[in-house]
């Protein structure tokens, strides 16, 4: 427990003594974790272990939260991102996210893509936005299925499409860090295996941050693996090393099946 | 035997049939429930069900039926030489009624006996006087022939309690020892006892259902007496209100609609802005002290009485618009204005947009809010781009319901913006609204055959088909608004 991260390349994001209250409760303790850029990082553990507070606190999500606090330091790209000067809007801009059930807006599939962009003013022109648009559900995956209806709702389509679509939204306004928070847990295998997929082609160009429930997704997506338990961090390394040879003794019994 | 006591009796029949039904089940077991299809209470309830239901409903029946056919049966036994001039059968039955009711209480007060009626005769006695005496009071002195009558509607009344009487005494008892028989350990008791749930939510709503037709029926009834005195064209083509209780009126019904719809334009003017406005406040800013202080706050004003917001506009905001804005421009020089009452319904109104739009904002999934934060949009940009769009509809119908709220209302017109039917576009001139003039045509001293009085259900049957044709669309666009997401 008392192990710092083994030394990381390139870090993208760097975390340094994070405490994160709810009211009364801490939910997250002396979390310390570097991780690397241009990689997959799933964070594992029972529920309730904190790994979604965590995955929240990067692109400061808790801040819509009343009574949620959060101490210590969390750098991305060196910047500290709780800092006063740092707009937490323009942050989640850079830091995309991925949400559990596929939300799309109940709008047509263009307009749920389109609104990043939109908001963020990153178009000059409507075929610039259009180019962002296909562009963001080719990386998704999507755009051969929904090239013929893109006025059609977003809420129409599959639940691995919406899903996909969120992915392709969140793409939309360039971020450099993307957080899945359990992005496949409300799929079928099918839908799951595309997201999968997706997310490994991903790792070329951005840095992502995935919660998982599931063991076999973690160690087929991911480079490294963060096990969490109770609020703090219990192992981190990189992902081979933790299925296979893990050294606390939690994640052997949590990998293994053993408890949560 | 009176109706009362018989209902009474029916239901403590009933009752102890649900004793013996419930320990009639447990004997039939040895006391071991667990080989009773239902519970015990269950056996008990579908004998009270079988018991109490079909008398009760035989007595409604007899109860509704019973009076037709009797008074025709009177009516065709009364002589048309007794019907005076200027009278008419029904005014005849009436007194035939009050006479009969007349001798059963002078019988209650044992001044009378059954066979002293029997004896009684209009030509030698002072009738009028004996009935007078337990407060029946005749207009004139009594036709012999029609007390003949009510003699003999009293004994055909009395007959027909008694059969009455029988029959639902005959029927509960059936029913109990019917439904006795039944018990056995694999009776469905439960599944008779849902089934009478079911029937009761269902004559529940059945009577919703038939008040609604019944209302629109005698609003039609009286509406199509009212087209038979006076034209449609000129209700329906004129501009012109001003009905002279003499005949030879204008019921032109425009100048009406036109301020009817003037009064609830400015309401939603001054009322949806607001309360929407407070709305997104609400349910998206204010935390949770703020929320719990500021929503019930706006929810009083839902509650008070609307006669109270008249009074608002009559003293407070109708000379204060005419001082400040009206004079001052001299563009009108009354209190009574329809901006006077357009403005107080407004607020009145704020609360039904307000609460309802709020209801709906926080239907919208938290899901939508985090996905377009994590986008890295701001509240504001959230709520118009996102939050707003997907609860439009709803909000929609909020509105809709408010407009109708505003169409139908009337204390605040009459108060502030007046009685007097006009067609103007002027807001601080006074004019009215369908429903003032509804009031005013009921009230007072008028025949109620002339055009002038019926003219109030063509505008009320008017007025139901506006709000009506304004719900359905509020109802469609809430059902649409429920297929929006998911």
């Amino acid at each position: 427990m008392t192990e710092l991260p083994l030394p990381v390349k390139a870090a993208k994001v760097n975390a340094r003594n994070v405490q994160v209250y709810y009211g009364q409760n801490h939910a997250i303790k002396d979390v310390n974790i570097d991780i690397p850029s241009e990689s997959v990082t799933a964070f594992i553990g029972p529920s309730g272990c904190g790994k979604s507070t965590f995955l929240r606190c990067l692109n400061r999500m808790n801040d819509t939260i009343v009574g949620c606090r959060v101490e210590g330091r969390i750098e991305i790209d060196g910047e500290d991102i709780y800092d006063r000067r740092v707009d937490p809007v323009q942050l989640r801009a850079k830091v995309g996210m991925v949400f559990q059930k596929p939300n799309p807006f109940p709008k047509s599939i263009y307009d749920n893509v389109a609104y990043g962009p939109k908001i963020h003013g990153l178009t000059r022109t409507k075929a610039e936005l259009d180019e962002v648009v296909e562009q963001s559900l080719h990386k998704a995956a999507l755009w051969n299925e929904v090239k013929d209806r893109l006025a059609a709702p977003g809420t129409g389509l599959s639940g691995g499409q919406q899903q996909r679509l969120c992915i392709a939204r969140a793409i939309a306004t360039s971020p450099e860090v993307l957080l899945m928070d359990e992005p496949c847990s409300a799929l079928d295998p099918i839908a799951t295996a595309q997201v999968e997929e997706l997310i490994s082609e991903l790792r070329n160009q951005y840095t992502v941050i995935i919660v998982t429930h599931s063991m076999q997704q973690a160690a087929r997506v991911s480079q490294r693996t963060a096990m969490f338990h109770m609020g703090i961090v219990v192992e981190e390394g990189p992902t081979d090393k933790m299925f296979t040879n893990p050294d606390d003794r939690r994640t052997q019994d949590y990998i293994t099946g053993r408890f949560g | 035997m009176s109706v009362g006591l018989l209902l009474l009796i029916v239901i403590a029949v009933a009752a102890l049939g649900y004793g013996l039904g419930r320990r009639r089940a447990l004997a039939s077991v040895q006391g071991d429930l667990r080989r009773l299809h239902s519970l015990p209470g269950y056996y008990g309830q579908s004998v009270f069900i079988l018991t109490a239901a079909p008398a009760l409903l035989v007595m409604l029946a007899w109860l509704l039926i019973q009076p037709l056919v009797i008074e025709n049966h009177v009516i065709s036994t009364i002589a048309p030489g007794s019907i005076a001039d200027g009278s008419s059968t029904s005014l005849v039955l009436s007194d035939v009624r009050r006479m009969a009711g007349g001798l059963d209480a002078l019988v209650a007060r044992s001044s009378l006996s059954e066979g002293d009626i029997a004896a009684l005769d209009a030509n030698s006695t002072d009738v009028r006087g004996r009935l007078a005496e337990v407060g029946v009071a005749l207009a004139s002195d009594v036709d012999p022939a029609v007390f003949e009558t009510a003699k003999a509607y009293r004994l055909i009344l009395r007959t027909a309690l008694l059969i009455m009487t029988t029959v639902v005494v005959a029927v509960t008892l059936a029913g109990l020892f019917f439904s006795l028989s039944r018990i056995r350990p694999d009776y469905r008791a439960r599944n008779v006892s849902e089934r009478a749930v079911i029937a009761l939510l269902i004559a529940s709503s059945f009577v919703a259902v038939m008040t609604t037709v019944g209302i629109v029926c005698s609003l039609v009834f009286e509406t199509w007496h009212f087209f038979r005195l006076y034209s449609p064209e000129g209700f329906f083509f004129s501009t012109v209100w001003n009905p002279q209780f003499r005949g030879g009126s204008d019921l032109g019904i425009w100048p009406l609609v036109w301020g009817t719809l003037y009064v609830s334009f400015i309401a939603l003017l001054v009322s949806v802005p607001i309360g929407l406005l407070a709305a997104i406040y609400l349910a998206e800013y204010a935390s949770k002290t703020v929320r719990a202080v500021v929503k019930p706050a706006i929810e009083i004003l839902a509650g008070i009485p609307t006669i109270v917001y008249g009074l608002f506009a009559l003293i407070t905001v109708g000379p204060f618009l005419r001082d400040y804005f009206a004079a001052p421009l001299g563009i009108g020089s009354s209190s009574s204005s329809v901006m006077t009452a357009g403005l107080v319904m407004g607020i009145m109104l704020i609360p039904f947009v307000s609460s309802l739009s709020d209801d709906i904002i926080n239907a919208v999934p938290q899901s939508m809010r985090d996905g377009s934060f994590g986008l890295g949009a701001t509240q504001s940009e959230t709520v118009k781009q996102v939050i707003l769009p997907a609860a439009l509809p709803g909000i929609v119908g909020a509105i809709l319901l408010a407009a109708s709220r505003a169409i139908g209302e009337t204390m605040i017109v009459v108060l502030g913006a007046g009685a007097a039917a006009k067609l103007s576009l002027n807001p601080f001139e006074a004019m009215t609204t369908i429903t003032v003039k509804i009031v005013s045509q009921l009230t007072g001293d008028t025949e109620f055959g002339s055009p002038e009085t019926l003219v109030a259900f063509a505008l009320g049957l008017t007025l139901f088909v506006f709000t009506l044709a304004l719900n359905v669309v509020a109802l469609y666009v809430v059902r649409k608004y429920r297929e929006q997401y998911e």
